[in-house]
């Protein structure tokens, strides 16, 4: 099968930062993968590029084979992201937050799975209230709808736990499993290792730009003999540290 | 609705959920200038044989309020999107950038045409004003409104912050608009700043628009629109081009 998501050589430098570099990765479809790395290793900056909101400097991103640059429409259709930045348009209410995005992607008739993304994200009381209104939590959730509203069958989240309750980072959870379960291939990245342990089944580790393993959790954490994965994480992070000395 | 008709019932949403600012306040402004300027230059000369200076004024003042608000929308839209982040919402979506060009224009205009009739119509119930060639108005009206959302789209493209885009209010859209020959005939400017007015493309819309109420214009109202015109086509595809190549969007 075609994987979900193919990156392909790709490079990304703003200024004098090299954001990353010459990546190469593939998401299977139906894979639960974690993007994971230190603050400023290239996550971001790598999904910014495979949502067409950044353009690569070389290389090429596809989202179900379609080339994100060239065939941005069908790409876009079907990629849903969460963004990392607590975004909103304080113009509107949830709801109508939710009908806009759901409008632009042409699905005017999609009150049932809007009333169900609520449901599911616990905003249902909050439909009518305006985005300004709600917590910062809150506004994350909005964010995972509007990500969802299109059905996409590519899910990318950009540490959408960050500033939310336990609760609620535990029923979110259930939700985008279920999603997983049904078909959907989810791309995550998190700070919270104990989520990629509870959920992921292969995470890629980036550091400075650059892929520093590309495995499933149990060949990393039986390749560097770890009970936990943080001290896969940890041994990692410092490796590329000496490299970094000789490169 | 598709995509492209989502957007443009977004921004009409956008203008009328604030519409004591957006359709309220330009009405005032422009009425304020109307009684003043009238009143002041009632017993001066008529600039054109037989026609009241008000009715004179009339057209240009509607035209500078069409002009002021249609680039007000799509600018202030823009730009406020991109400093609050959410601009990326339409960055990720299927739209193209012709999609994406209409969509702000077109609710540019509108906003521009609803205060530039609720301007007239009021203007009438205090002064008396001919309507002579009707097509000619809504010629102008729509070409004028669209160049003036088109230009804000640039310039919402182009301004990262806020006093960017004050910027291009204060040097760039006031001074046309204001020397556009809203409040003179262009054969009352010293010959030098004549001239000057004719690379103003907000001045062929003023006169042709008045053209089209009082039957008598500096310049053949044929003229104008062929300038306005081709200006509104060159705008456009530059615009477009810049969205196209995702130019300080899609870095
Ligand atoms: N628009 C930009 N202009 C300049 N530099 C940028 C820009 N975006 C990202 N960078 C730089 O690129 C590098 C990677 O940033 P990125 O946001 O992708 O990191 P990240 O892995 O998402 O980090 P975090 O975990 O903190 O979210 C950083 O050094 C950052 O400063
Ligand atoms: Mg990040």
């Amino acid at each position: 099968m075609s994987p979900a998501i193919r990156i392909q050589g790709v490079d990304k430098r703003f200024g004098s930062v090299h954001a990353v570099r010459s990546m190469d990765l593939e998401v299977n479809e139906g894979e639960f993968f974690a993007l994971l790395g230190p603050n400023g290793a290239g996550k971001t900056t790598l999904i910014n590029l495979l949502a067409g909101l950044s353009r690569p400097d070389a290389g090429h991103l596809f989202v179900q084979e379609f080339d994100v640059v060239r065939q941005y429409r069908e790409a876009r259709r079907r990629l849903g992201v969460v963004p990392q930045e607590l975004v909103f348009d304080p113009f509107f209410t949830v709801r109508e937050t939710l009908e806009i995005q759901s409008g632009y992607f042409g699905l005017p008739r999609n009150d049932d799975w809007i009333d169900e993304l609520l449901m599911h994200l616990q905003l249902s009381d909050k439909a009518g209230t305006n985005m300004r209104a709600l917590s910062g939590g809150m506004k994350r959730r909005v964010l995972v709808a509007q990500a969802l509203v299109h059905r996409p069958p590519v899910i990318v989240l950009d540490e959408p736990t960050a500033g939310v309750d336990v609760e609620l980072r535990q029923s979110l959870w259930k939700f985008i499993q279920k999603l997983n379960r049904e078909g959907h291939t989810i791309l995550l990245t998190t700070h919270y290792l104990e989520e990629v342990e509870a959920l992921c089944e292969r995470v890629a580790i980036l550091k400075q730009g650059r892929l520093m393993a590309l495995d499933t959790l149990k060949n990393l954490m039986s390749a560097h003999r770890a009970h936990r994965f943080e001290d896969v994480f940890i041994a990692l992070m410092h490796n590329a540290g000496e490299q970094d000395v000789v490169a | 609705m598709t995509g492209f008709q989502t957007l443009l019932y977004k921004e009409v949403l956008r203008f009328w959920k604030v519409s004591l600012q957006t359709l309220l306040a330009p009405l005032v402004s422009t009425l304020l200038y109307l009684l003043v300027f009238s009143h002041v230059m009632a017993g001066h000369t008529d600039i054109y044989p037989s026609i009241t200076y008000a009715a004179f004024l009339v057209p240009g003042l509607v035209m500078m309020s069409m002009l002021q608000n249609a680039f007000a929308n799509s600018s202030s839209s823009l730009v406020q999107s991109r400093v609050t982040g959410n601009l990326v919402f339409l960055l990720l979506t299927p739209l193209t950038p012709a999609e994406i060009f209409l969509g702000y224009v077109l609710a540019s205009m509108l906003r521009g045409l609803l205060v530039g009739s609720v301007v007239c119509l009021t203007a009438l119930s205090f002064f008396s004003l001919p309507f002579r060639e009707p097509l000619w108005v809504a010629g102008f009206a729509l070409l004028a409104t669209f160049m003036s959302g088109a230009l804000g789209v640039l310039a919402g493209l182009w301004a990262e912050k806020f006093d960017q885009m004050a910027a291009w209010q204060n040097f760039v859209i006031l001074p046309l608009t204001f020397l556009s020959g809203a409040f003179y005939s262009l054969h009352s400017l010293p010959p030098v700043w004549a001239v000057v007015s004719r690379f103003n493309p907000f001045f062929y819309m003023t006169d042709g628009f008045r053209y089209g109420f009082l039957g008598h214009s500096d310049v053949p109202p044929l003229e104008s629109l062929t300038i306005v015109a081709v200006t509104c086509l060159a705008l456009s595809w530059g615009t477009m081009a810049l969205l196209r190549c995702g130019w300080r969007l899609r870095t």
